[in-house]
């Protein structure tokens, strides 16, 4: 009991649950909002990778950090708008093409990778992302160092999920993405382009989950591995069933999700000599499955999710 | 009509559609009053649905011009393109539903008419639709989620979309088929408010009564053309129905009844599992040799649930349901085929048939594992198409032959073959559920002829369905399902439309009236 | 005039294969661009990859070889994604059935060869089934997507092995290294050839290629397989029972991702180690779609991906154009023969107005 509360009382414990929940808060608003849309993305796994490579070399090659940021976005939303076009415009199955694109983009990267640097035996660093201090917030004593010692990108994503809580719930954009994804026929009957809507959802979707590899590129870490992406995107793919598609619950989904791999990082640390080290990093896929078994039953899936739509089409 | 002011709404002009082979709309032309309700009447596949969904831009004609009154006078609406029909004052009420499910009434009203990436303006919004309401009566709690609204609310959030979007044309496809008598009634109502107020509506329909009540002019479509146009007030209803079908149709005759045993029973049964359209309420009855039962009911009140348990895909959550006197306690549709029982499918392309096996294999399919096509696991494909060639030809089915994919069967043809699969080992029960939905008039008579000759051969036959006429075409004995539960209305001989309208409502006035 | 899509009616056995066989061209067409890319020419990086691949017995053996555990995790999703199970899990189910061979037949059982050998490959089997199995029953009992759970099972299960392999199963005589004690002689896959790695796991997978299509085209079980796989609801009306076929497919398809395992311990390593497999269970998946999940297009199609494999190593040791080459060949056959089943289903017509 006391190793438990030993964890849960340090500020460092918290800033770790953050920062670690920061690339999966990308992913799972990406995911989000693709699937509101009625678009299974599959691809995440390899865009977080691709975001990750592209982030990171742009900034190696000399772009600023914020540079390093828009090419990871511009990354991911190609392949996103490839993932579209098979799945949207062309109506194909949803699920393979995501495979393939996670093959693709993760078989692009590395191959890029190994071009661009093609003898490094250590993998080369840039200078990362930093946390910074907000005036007066950062310093209060303990929630100072636990909430607010975060690098520029935790705060990215933590507006990112307001500014998408806002958009979907408040306005006449977030209203058609929401009934695209829940019948299509009533977007097309109200004038409206389901495809133009699903498309746009996808690359803008797909554009925040490369943001999540990038994190892990730039912030989390200083340089590339390969695998270091090692399933995250999956794991965004249940958190968003877990979220019920709903901002907020994203982000929670999210953060209880990093505290509780902060706190078996942290328990590996303290009982790590009596359980191996694989029971650990076994536990995020773990909790992952149950959360899904958990809530499946109840999901409210987006009803089109996985429908093609073809305009026009006779019901 | 002549004395109304000639003021055009809209004109279609020589509209001709094809999918493929088929022409769905071949040269028709139209035209469309301020204040006028115009019926657009035909049998299902006349191409009343094409049509429309051509003038509301789902659909790219072929060919001819789609015009509407724009600021100077006529303007040609571009094709293919939902949006310019609906800025050009074009509204269409589907007959199923576009509405988005998850979300509020409202914000289904307001989709699609403010800019995307805008702030929206909801209360505005909420203003204008509260008053089209007040003046149409068409009232609907509209903060509601769709998916908690009744059919008739639902329908009413349709016509309310249209508009709100001040539209100068209604149109509405098959607007009744979802109502109870009493229901249609009140939208008929609304849309004498409304065309009184210039309006201009467009009824698609293919029910005679209801068109000559409701209209002002009618116009009948037969096999994708015009086949006449006449004033209601005046219109023969005899010379109307000549014109619909084509050729006068002999009417199905049928002897009396010999209902034998109870060869099926359902007693005090209660569903609660899966869906809750499907929920059922201490139901009780009996389907007796010899004997047609046709079951009455808006879809949604339970016939699905009843369906679900005479094909064995459900077992009753309470209450017991007996066949031969057994109860069945096992979901198991193969112990029910091989018991005798026949199953025709409510919606027969998805449950019916699997469209990219052949129709060999189709025929097969709910007795693959029995010694009759298979032998240790091994299928017997001799057996199989020795079978389907027999059934193409006692059914004519109309196909390649036992190897063509089902996907390729016209509706007609795949019920032949349904039917063929289910009455060819003679069975003891029959569930015919929505027989002849969306079948030509002739494949409509055969089936009623077939499911006619199996109730002489001595079989219960239970006919589940919406069209009226057909029950009353069918039936020996009708019952009527709503909410969940079933109310015997007795023999066929001495009901008529309203009666059963009524218990379909849920008024138990009429069941007293039947007492009496 | 003007171009428009119309369903097709039915789609030859011609222009199936041509769409396969498009889908290799216009995918190693593509790769030419990083090739380009990279500064090597692309037409001397095929040569070198075909040569590498085909060029001498050695080569084609390690092609096949290659091509073995393929065949096996193609078929896996072949038979999964023909009733529309969606088993992404070949990857762990590779390594479980591996794990079984192991515990079976590293000491456990002393039988002869002739025994010992397909008690190896039915614990391999049922090992690799079961894992199957298991998401199966999670998706019919808690309506669970057995896709993220298929996916998430690969990374808990390899991180299981490594822990077995660096704890219990450790072998004390491998200098350290993180690798499960040998299989007995008597558990191991003869090879085809002297001195070439070819081995009998290349057998059992043509075996069960032949197998599966019997089955599918001749069997109730297929019947049933596929009437659940096109059309569920019909099949349950017609009285299939859907959840029971489904875990059969589910046992079958993981099984034979099993003996994938099986054979890469028993036929080629001879010890279980957590890098055993390079993605054999994700390249099985465009190794079925690239056959159009036909199980002896299966065959061809795992020859053609493990050659790309064998010839890109080759190629890259000659011109120093890295290796990765092979992978994005293969994720862009997979995206390519996906384009194509489009046209299976459609096709382009012209169409000239008619005349009035």
């Amino acid at each position: 009991m006391d190793v438990l509360f030993d964890i849960l009382g340090s500020a460092n414990f918290w800033a770790a649950a953050i920062r670690i929940a920061t690339p999966l808060i990308f992913g799972v608003l990406g995911a989000l909002i693709c699937e509101r849309a009625g678009v299974l993305n599959l691809g995440i796994e390899g865009i977080f990778v691709a975001g990750a490579m592209a982030g990171w070399l742009a900034v190696y090659l000399g772009a600023g950090l914020w540079g390093g940021v828009l090419v990871a976005a511009l990354a991911g939303a190609l392949f996103g708008l490839l993932h579209a076009i098979l799945t949207v415009v062309l109506g194909l199955s949803q699920h393979v093409s995501g495979i393939g694109i996670t093959l693709l983009a993760t078989s692009v990267s590395y191959f890029t990778y190994r071009t661009a640097l093609p003898d490094v035996s250590t993998p080369p660093r840039i200078a990362a992302f930093q946390p910074i201090n907000i005036a007066g917030l950062s310093d209060i004593p303990f929630l100072g160092p636990a909430l607010f010692q975060q690098t520029p990108m935790t705060f990215l994503a933590l507006a990112f999920v307001a500014i998408i809580a806002f958009v979907l719930y408040r306005t006449p954009l977030g209203l058609a993405i929401r009934a695209v994804g829940d019948n299509p026929a009533s977007v097309e009957a109200q004038g409206l382009s389901v495809r133009g809507l699903r498309i746009g959802a996808v690359v803008a979707g797909s554009a925040l989950m490369a943001l999540g590899g990038a994190f892990l590129t730039m912030s989390a870490f200083d340089a590339f591995f390969f695998g270091m992406v090692n399933g995250r995107g999956w794991i965004c793919i249940a958190l968003v069933v877990f979220a019920s598609w709903q901002p907020g619950k994203a982000l929670l989904g999210a953060l209880l999700f990093g505290a509780f791999d902060a706190f078996q990082i942290r328990l590996q640390a303290q009982i790590g000599q009596v359980v191996p080290g694989q029971v650990f990093l076994m536990l995020p896929y773990l909790l992952s499955i149950v959360a899904l078994i958990l809530v499946a039953r109840r999901a409210d899936y987006p009803r089109a999710l996985l429908q093609p739509w073809t305009k026009g089409q006779r019901h | 009509m002549t004395d109304i002011p000639a003021s055009a709404l809209l004109s279609l002009e020589n509209i001709t559609k094809r999918f493929g082979p088929l022409v769905a709309n071949d040269g028709i032309s139209l035209s469309l009053q301020r204040g006028e309700i115009l019926a657009l009447l035909g049998e299902n596949g006349a191409g009343k649905t094409t049509l429309m969904n051509i003038l509301f831009g789902h659909y790219v004609q072929d060919e001819g011009v789609v015009r509407v009154a724009g600021k100077n006078g006529l303007e040609t609406l571009p094709s293919g393109s939902p949006g310019a029909a609906l800025a050009a004052g074009v509204g269409m009420v589907h007959q199923h539903f576009t509405l988005a499910e998850n979300l509020s009434g409202l914000a289904n009203i307001r989709l699609g008419t403010e800019a995307l990436l805008s702030l929206g303006r909801a209360s505005a919004a909420r203003r204008k639709i509260e008053q089209i309401i007040a003046e149409s009566g068409l009232t609907v709690d509209l903060d509601r989620r769709v998916a908690d609204l009744t059919v008739g609310e639902k329908q009413r959030v349709e016509i309310l979309k249209a508009l709100y979007r001040d539209a100068k044309v209604l149109i509405l496809d098959e607007p009744t088929a979802v109502l109870t008598p009493q229901e249609a009634d009140g939208l008929f109502v609304v849309l004498r408010r409304l065309a009184a107020n210039g309006l201009g509506v467009i009824f698609i329909s293919h029910k005679l009564g209801e068109v000559l009540a409701i209209s002002n002019r009618i116009l009948v479509l037969r096999a994708g053309r015009k086949a006449g146009e006449l004033v209601s007030a005046t219109a023969d209803r005899r010379a109307i129905a000549d014109l619909m079908v084509g050729k006068a149709v002999a009417e199905v005759t049928r002897a009396p009844a010999k209902p034998g045993a109870a060869l099926m029973a359902f007693d005090k049964v209660s569903l609660r599992q899966g869906a809750s359209r499907q929920s059922l309420r201490k139901v009780s009855f009996e389907l007796r040799a010899g004997e047609i039962v046709g079951l009455a009911g808006v879809s949604g009140n339970g016939q699905a649930g009843i369906a679900a348990l005479i094909s064995g895909l459900a077992v009753p959550s309470e209450g017991e349901l007996l066949l031969y006197g057994k109860p069945i306690h096992r979901a198991d549709p193969r112990a029910l085929v091989a018991a005798g029982v026949a199953r025709m499918p409510e919606d027969r392309q998805h449950d019916g048939v699997v469209g990219t096996m052949s129709v060999a294999d189709n025929i097969a399919i709910e007795e693959v594992r029995s010694p009759a096509f298979s032998r240790s696991g091994w299928l017997d494909r001799k057996a199989m198409r020795a079978r389907a060639q027999s059934a193409i030809a006692a059914y004519d089915v109309r196909c390649l032959g036992p190897d063509a994919e089902a996907r390729l069967l016209s509706g007609g043809n795949v019920q032949k073959l349904i039917l063929a699969r289910v009455l060819e080992r003679e069975p003891r029960v029959i569930l015919a559920n929505q027989p002849t939905r969306g079948l030509d008039v002739g494949a409509q008579a055969e089936v009623h002829r077939r499911i006619i000759a199996a109730r002489d051969r001595g079989a219960a036959v239970m006919v589940i369905s919406e069209d009226l006429d057909e029950l009353f075409a069918l039936s020996d004995r009708f019952l009527v399902a709503h909410e969940g539960e079933i109310t015997d209305a007795g023999p066929a001989e001495g009901l008529d439309r309203s009666t059963i309208g009524l218990l379909m409502a849920g008024h138990s006035a009429a069941a007293e009236g039947l007492a009496s | 005039m003007s171009f428009r899509l119309e369903m097709r009616e039915n789609a030859s056995v011609g222009l199936r294969l041509g769409v396969s066989l498009g889908a290799g061209i216009v995918a190693l067409l593509l790769v030419a661009i990083p090739v380009l890319f990279a500064g090597g020419s692309p037409l001397t990086a095929y040569g070198l990859m075909v040569q590498g691949a085909f060029g001498s017995m050695f080569a084609l053996s390690e092609t096949l070889n290659r091509a073995t555990p393929l065949i096996l995790t193609g078929l896996a999703a072949a038979v999964a994604f023909r009733a529309k199970l969606w088993n992404i899990g070949a990857e762990g189910q590779l390594y479980i059935g591996a794990l079984a061979a192991v515990l079976v037949g590293s000491g456990l059982l002393q039988m002869p060869p002739a025994l010992l050998i397909p008690t190896v490959m039915i614990a391999g089997f049922l090992a690799g089934g079961m894992m199957m199995v298991i998401p199966t029953l999670i998706k019919q009992r808690f309506g669970a997507d057995e896709v993220v759970i298929t996916l998430l099972l690969n990374f808990i299960v390899i991180l299981f092995v490594q822990m077995l392999v660096e704890g219990p199963l450790k072998d004390p005589l491998a200098m350290g290294w993180p690798q499960s004690v040998p299989l007995l002689a008597e558990a191991k896959l003869p090879k085809l050839l002297p001195r070439l790695r070819m081995h009998w796991g290349l057998i059992t997978g043509v075996v069960a290629a032949i197998v599966l299509w019997v089955m599918v085209r001749k069997t109730v079980l297929g019947f049933e397989i596929r009437a659940v796989g096109e059309n569920k609801a019909a099949a349950r009306f017609a009285g299939i029972p859907v959840d029971k076929t489904m875990l059969k497919v589910a046992l079958i398809s993981g099984g034979l991702a099993g003996l994938a395992g099986v054979g890469e311990v028993a036929g080629v390593k001879g010890y279980l180690s957590a890098d055993l497999s390079p993605g054999f269970g994700y390249s099985g998946i465009v190794v079925a779609m690239l056959a159009g999940l036909s199980p002896i297009g299966t065959v061809i199609a795992a020859i053609f991906i493990a050659a790309v494999f064998v010839g890109a190593d080759s190629m890259s040791r000659a011109t120093g154009i890295s290796n990765y080459v092979a992978d994005l060949v293969v994720a862009l056959s997979l995206l390519c023969v996906l384009v194509g089943s489009f046209f299976l289903r459609f096709r382009l017509r012209y169409d000239r107005k008619l005349e009035a």
